[in-house]
């Protein structure tokens, strides 16, 4: 349904924009209706940019999106309207995706105003009844409150229940749960698999491994901007392949292995990967990796390795794979 | 035995009235013991931590005690406390990003701080050196303004700083939740490591995330509500708790391995109540599956087997 090809998005930094900072490069991948494919990344990674590019809030630098065959960047006046009828977008942080001097449910009645202004207030009061209980929230508990008045979690899914009054395909979900508790982040997940099942397409976006592999069938792994595994989740969680996966999984906080343990089952699966990699480059083994991972183009790491098949269902971008040099796969 | 907190009771003034985020608290941290602290947001946590090493204007402290190392610490007293500050008590911030003077060079920074508390900063210098190695930072750090290193090196160096003065009890609030998982784990591991080599004798982890603390952590204690729900070693804590609200936490966390199509967890319904007037009885007992009559009784945090407590009637065994 919705397919990236090629997305690569420059950034002028500098003065006067002599600079170009690479966010994405080179990223494809396709999410079909009824999946949930998940986005992951650490900071700097590109894959906040990638959901605001299919939002049409930034522009594509090179490259296309394409929703149901139509190419995202050449929808424009009216058309877009249409197109947020069918593609909407939920953020991190639910406090301030409001107006606290506003009741909540302002943003139903801003919805009404844009694409149901016809509508009769008693179909209509029906129809917000219902996208309601289907993100499990009571009416008379939200309706008529104001931000403040409401916990997190709850806010959050009135930002689901908000997408779902227009006949919404695809849901761009920007680390829609970080900012929740433990107790009511599984809540909104739950609720997010359930739009799967109605056939909705999901880009879940998060920095969490493990919400990702609960929740998706598809998991696409960004680093630097671009993609350096994708595959079905069981694949990449299963047989993690590129070194930068090992490292992100073998750092997952778990409930019940230790930290030591996942590494060495890693490591006995498939052996540490060693050669020259241009993530080794970056982060040698012995130096633990920083975070810092903003990509500057002619530093050597602006172009994209091309994503090799390593078994059904499952690619890894590893510049030497295929060359004899990486011992990855 | 390195602290030890008696019905501590700590509440927050409002307009309306007191709030009352911390009441009753007692346990205790063992020496090299680490002590993970987790619950809900609003379940008090960060009051406890912050009550014993500085009250806010907002705070009020109503009662109980804290001793350190057999030392009473007068946390009323914010004059007082300033003694036992980053000497005797340190803490690392929630927001350690963003907690060094930007308009400072780091090492004029430490410098200053270590002045202010008649130190000298040329005797500790090789130490500092030592430990800015330890946790893999360069020398030349201390030659940089704080804007120059990224989120994690900030977060290391805060560490290194906060722990400077080898206190007996260091508070970590939140320490790895704004950081990517890879510096997560390198800082959870950091913070191990400086228990390891004795620069602080005691550690309270405060995080909402359980399974940073089956990580890092030698016991759990988890709050709920302002109380005390239980406190266990960390292994007893995850595979076997006693108390609902804890079994109902652990169960609502997904993990690498637990998929949505096999096996579908579930949170906890309902929200913590509000702790302007709380509820009698347990507090968690409109949210719990197991309550029953007696919950409207408030349960105490008894023993219910070898160095495991809780505040359950069920767990205690006295449903009958």
């Amino acid at each position: 349904m919705l397919s990236l090809n090629r997305v690569s998005k420059f950034y002028k930094v500098g003065t006067f924009g002599g600079k170009e900072l690479v966010a994405v490069r080179d990223v494809s991948f396709d999410v079909d209706e009824g999946e949930v494919v998940s986005l992951i990344g650490e900071s700097g990674s590109g894959k906040t940019t990638i959901g605001k590019m299919v939002l049409k809030l930034i522009e594509i630098s090179r490259g296309s999106i394409t929703c149901d065959g139509t190419d995202v960047a050449g929808i424009h006046g009216g058309a877009v309207k249409s197109y947020y009828r069918h593609v909407q977008g939920v953020f991190q942080d639910p406090f301030s995706s409001y107006n606290p001097i506003f009741k909540a449910d302002r943003v139903f009645g801003m919805i009404r105003g844009e694409y149901f202004a016809d509508m009769a207030r008693s179909e209509w009061s029906d129809k917000v009844e219902g996208a309601l209980r289907a993100v499990a929230l009571e009416p008379d508990q939200v309706l008529n409150k104001y931000p403040h008045q409401l916990s997190g979690g709850q806010l959050q899914r009135l930002l689901v229940a908000r997408a779902l009054l227009l006949e919404l395909k695809f849901l761009v979900a920007d680390e829609i749960i970080s900012m929740l508790d433990a107790s009511t982040r599984i809540d909104v997940l739950n609720l997010l698999a359930e739009l799967k099942g109605r056939g909705m397409g999901i880009l879940f976006i998060t920095h969490d491994l493990s919400l990702g592999n609960y929740i998706s069938e598809k998991t696409v792994i960004l680093r630097r901007g671009a993609v350096v595994e994708m595959g079905a989740t069981d694949k990449v969680f299963g047989n993690p392949t590129h070194p930068y996966t090992k490292v992100l999984i073998s750092s997952v906080p778990q409930l019940h292995k230790k930290w030591a343990d996942v590494e060495a089952e890693i490591q006995a699966r498939g052996g540490d990967a060693s050669g020259t990699c241009l993530f080794h480059q970056a982060y040698p083994p012995t130096v633990k990796a920083t975070g810092k991972a903003t990509a500057k183009a002619g530093d050597g790491a602006d172009v994209a390795p091309t994503l090799v098949k390593v078994e059904e269902d499952h690619f890894v971008g590893c510049f030497d794979l295929g060359e004899g040099t990486c011992r990855v796969a | 035995m390195s602290l030890q907190v008696s019905d501590l009771r700590v509440y927050y003034r409002t307009l309306a009235g007191d709030v009352q985020a911390l009441d009753g608290a007692t346990f205790s941290i063992d020496d090299k013991e680490i002590m993970g602290l987790a619950g809900e947001s609003g379940c008090g946590k960060s009051t406890l931590g912050n009550s014993l090493i500085r009250l806010d204007g907002r705070m009020r402290y109503v009662a109980g005690s804290v001793t350190l190392d057999g030392n009473s610490l007068p946390i009323w007293d914010n004059e007082a406390m300033n003694e036992f500050r980053f000497r005797d008590v340190s803490v690392i911030p929630q927001y350690a990003m963003s907690a060094m003077n930007p308009t400072r060079k780091i090492g004029k920074m430490i410098g200053e701080l270590l002045e202010s508390r008649g130190e000298s900063y040329k005797e500790i210098r090789p130490e500092l050196m030592r430990r800015i190695d330890l946790v893999g930072l360069q020398p030349d750090v201390l030659s940089r303004y704080p804007i120059e290193l990224s989120g994690g090196m900030k977060q290391r160096m805060v560490m290194v700083v906060s722990t400077l003065l080898d206190p007996s009890l260091l508070i970590a609030d939140e320490i790895t939740s704004a950081l990517d998982v890879s510096t997560q784990r390198a800082v959870a591991e950091t913070l191990v490591s400086f228990r390891d080599h004795g620069f602080v004798k005691s550690m309270m982890v405060i995080t909402h995330d359980v399974s940073i603390l089956y990580q890092t952590a030698d016991t759990i204690l988890i709050m709920y509500a302002g109380k005390l729900a239980e406190k266990a070693p960390t292994k007893a804590i995850i595979e076997d708790p006693r108390h609902p609200y804890t079994k109902m936490l652990i169960s609502s966390l997904p993990e690498v391995g637990i998929r949505y199509a096999n096996k579908k967890l579930s949170g906890i319904p309902g929200s913590p109540p509000a702790l302007l007037n709380p509820p009698t009885g347990c507090r968690f007992r409109a949210r719990c599956p197991l309550a029953f009559d007696k919950c409207a009784e408030e349960p105490p945090f008894v023993q219910i087997a070898r160095d495991h407590s809780a505040a359950c009637w069920k767990a205690t065994g006295s449903d009958a």
